[in-house]
């Protein structure tokens, strides 16, 4: 029988090689991809207050060539991070039950919860698609993308109904992502509570990922219905 | 009243196991799941058949022997029983149980019902020990403990070992038994001081055991037996990041399985392993 403890690894595993570790990983760095994502917002909300200053932030995001990178050096290395420790615990798990159930009831957990290996790569797809579109501009269906003038780019890109689309369902499953996942850390990193205290998170989890995904998706909505043009 | 039991028979760890029907008729709805099977293996061995091989000791929920799947729930549709404690009443006459092993790589099969779980024994043996004075029996209460703490640590220490949090967990994790072994011992003063290496050393033979992670869904909780609470993996999670983070002297120390009975590998047996 192969499904035995003999072609396993004997030696005790470090801590990157523990699934506890690399767990440990994935929530520091989602921890920091979830402060991204609150500075992201607050600075994207700015295009509510028009052409001029929305701009002016954007400028003034690359005020320095070598801090913008050391910034986007910091993300990309927590991104990569996050994502090789999904897919070694994912290849883990696939092997942890090689005989599958007949028959099987999930009892307590919620849907978010299960679907983390769905909505994690969907939202990789996502940012790889919003780099391309509003970073690079190699993407930029609807009309040109104009270097420097964000506020054109997006409300010109949010104008073509499939982006807007494709953004407003990716974001939701980053939502989804989050509600499990803004809880799913504190029990990753190791920080002990007790039951309703456990409740608490999660129903913060819930809260904090409904406003910073309604306040995402209102821009494309408000381009949708002309509210920004 | 009447059931139809689907029963997942193999004969051994190298059969490849199939579902078999069986009709159990003049089922007392006051019988518990594993009376009922009781009931079904004296007709299966009148008719000569081999009846259907299931673990069970105290059949009071204390011990941990007992355990499966019904109908794609660990230990059955009542919640904080086992299938011990789980009485037919619960269910209508006519239904149809689907009875399952649990089904993980670290809990190879045996026969039918039963599956190794050793890979627990050896969690709890790389734990090591706790340090206690021996001599007189200490008075009562000479060490205080809040209630709290105290609370936590019984909450935890009620981990029967049946395996259900792995059975019911999509990644067949064990964070759950891990963290109720490391948490319990842990939170009280008598075992505080050898938290460290203990932490270390449960952790990486959980590790090494080919358990799945936990992605904190709650699942196991949701079927154990002694509902166990999430935060005892909480707690394994900060007691293994503290002692990660110290240098330690001791080599964390992993157990190897002794037999290997249950898989027919022909590793190196040492006859003189006493345990
Ligand atoms: C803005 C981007 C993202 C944020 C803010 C984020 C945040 C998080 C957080 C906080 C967790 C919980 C960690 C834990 O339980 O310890 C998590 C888990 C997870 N993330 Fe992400 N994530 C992001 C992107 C991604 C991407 C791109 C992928 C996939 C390629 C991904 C896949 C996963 C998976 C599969 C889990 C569950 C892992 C497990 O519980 O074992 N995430 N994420
Ligand atoms: S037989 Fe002991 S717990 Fe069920």
């Amino acid at each position: 029988m192969s499904a035995s403890a003999i072609d396993l690894q004997q030696r005790a595993p470090n801590f990157w090689q523990s699934t506890n570790g690399k767990k440990i990983v994935m929530a520091v760095t989602g921890f920091i991809l979830f402060l991204f994502l609150i500075g992201h917002l607050l600075g994207n909300l700015l295009v509510y207050a028009g052409p001029e200053r929305f701009n002016s932030y954007a400028e003034f995001l690359h005020f320095d060539g070598t801090l913008l990178w050391i910034a986007r050096s910091i993300l990309i290395i927590a991104v990569v991070l996050h994502i090789i420790a999904t897919v070694q615990l994912a290849v883990r798990n696939k092997k942890a039950r090689p005989v599958g159930y007949s028959r099987k009831k999930a009892i307590n957990s919620s849907y978010a919860s299960r679907t983390m290996y769905w909505s994690g790569p969907i939202v990789l797809a996502f940012v790889i698609f919003h780099l391309l579109e509003f970073t690079a501009g190699t993407i930029h269906p609807g009309t040109v993308f104009i270097p420097g003038d964000v506020y054109h780019n997006v409300v010109t890109g949010f104008q073509v109904w499939w982006v807007s689309a494709w953004y407003i369902i990716a974001l939701i499953l980053l939502g989804f992502h989050l509600r499990h996942g803004l809880w799913s850390m504190f029990q990753s990193f190791g920080v002990p509570h007790s039951l309703p205290r456990e409740r608490a998170n999660k129903r913060w989890a819930l809260v904090v990922a409904v406003i910073l995904i309604a306040g995402y998706i209102s821009i494309p909505i408000s381009v949708l219905t002309g509210l920004l043009k | 009243m009447k059931l139809k039991l689907k029963i997942w028979r193999q004969r051994n760890s190298s059969d490849k196991g199939k579902f078999a029907s069986y009709a159990v008729e003049n089922v007392n709805p006051e019988m518990s799941m594993l009376e009922c099977l009781d009931v079904l293996n004296e007709t299966l061995i009148e008719r000569g058949e081999e009846p259907v091989a299931f673990e069970h000791d105290c059949r009071e929920g204390i011990c941990g022997s007992c355990g499966f799947m019904i109908n794609g729930v660990a230990h059955g549709p009542e919640r904080a029983t086992t299938v011990c404690q789980l009485t037919m009443r619960h269910f209508k006459d006519g239904q149809e149980l689907v009875l399952e092993p649990w089904r993980a790589r670290a809990f190879p099969p045996l026969k039918d019902l039963v599956v190794d779980r050793r890979s627990f024994d050896r969690i709890i043996e790389a734990g090591g020990y706790v340090s206690v004075s021996t001599g007189n029996a200490p008075d009562g209460n000479t060490i205080p403990i809040g209630k709290d703490t105290a609370d936590h640590a019984m909450d935890a220490a009620a981990c029967i070992g049946c395996g259900a949090c792995v059975a019911a967990c999509p990644n067949a994790s064990s964070a759950l038994f891990t963290g109720a072994k490391i948490s319990h011992l842990g939170l009280l003063p008598q075992g505080q001081i050898e938290q460290d290496q203990r932490a270390l050393n449960m952790v990486a033979q959980m590790n090494i055991e080919g358990f799945g992670n936990c992605t904190n869904i709650g699942e196991c909780t949701g079927a154990c037996p002694k509902e166990i609470p999430l935060e005892v993996i909480a707690t394994m999670n900060r007691d293994y990041r503290r002692a990660s983070s110290k240098s330690h002297k001791n080599h964390v120390r992993s157990v190897r399985p002794m037999t290997e009975w249950s898989n027919g590998s022909k590793l190196d047996i040492d006859p003189h392993a006493t345990s």
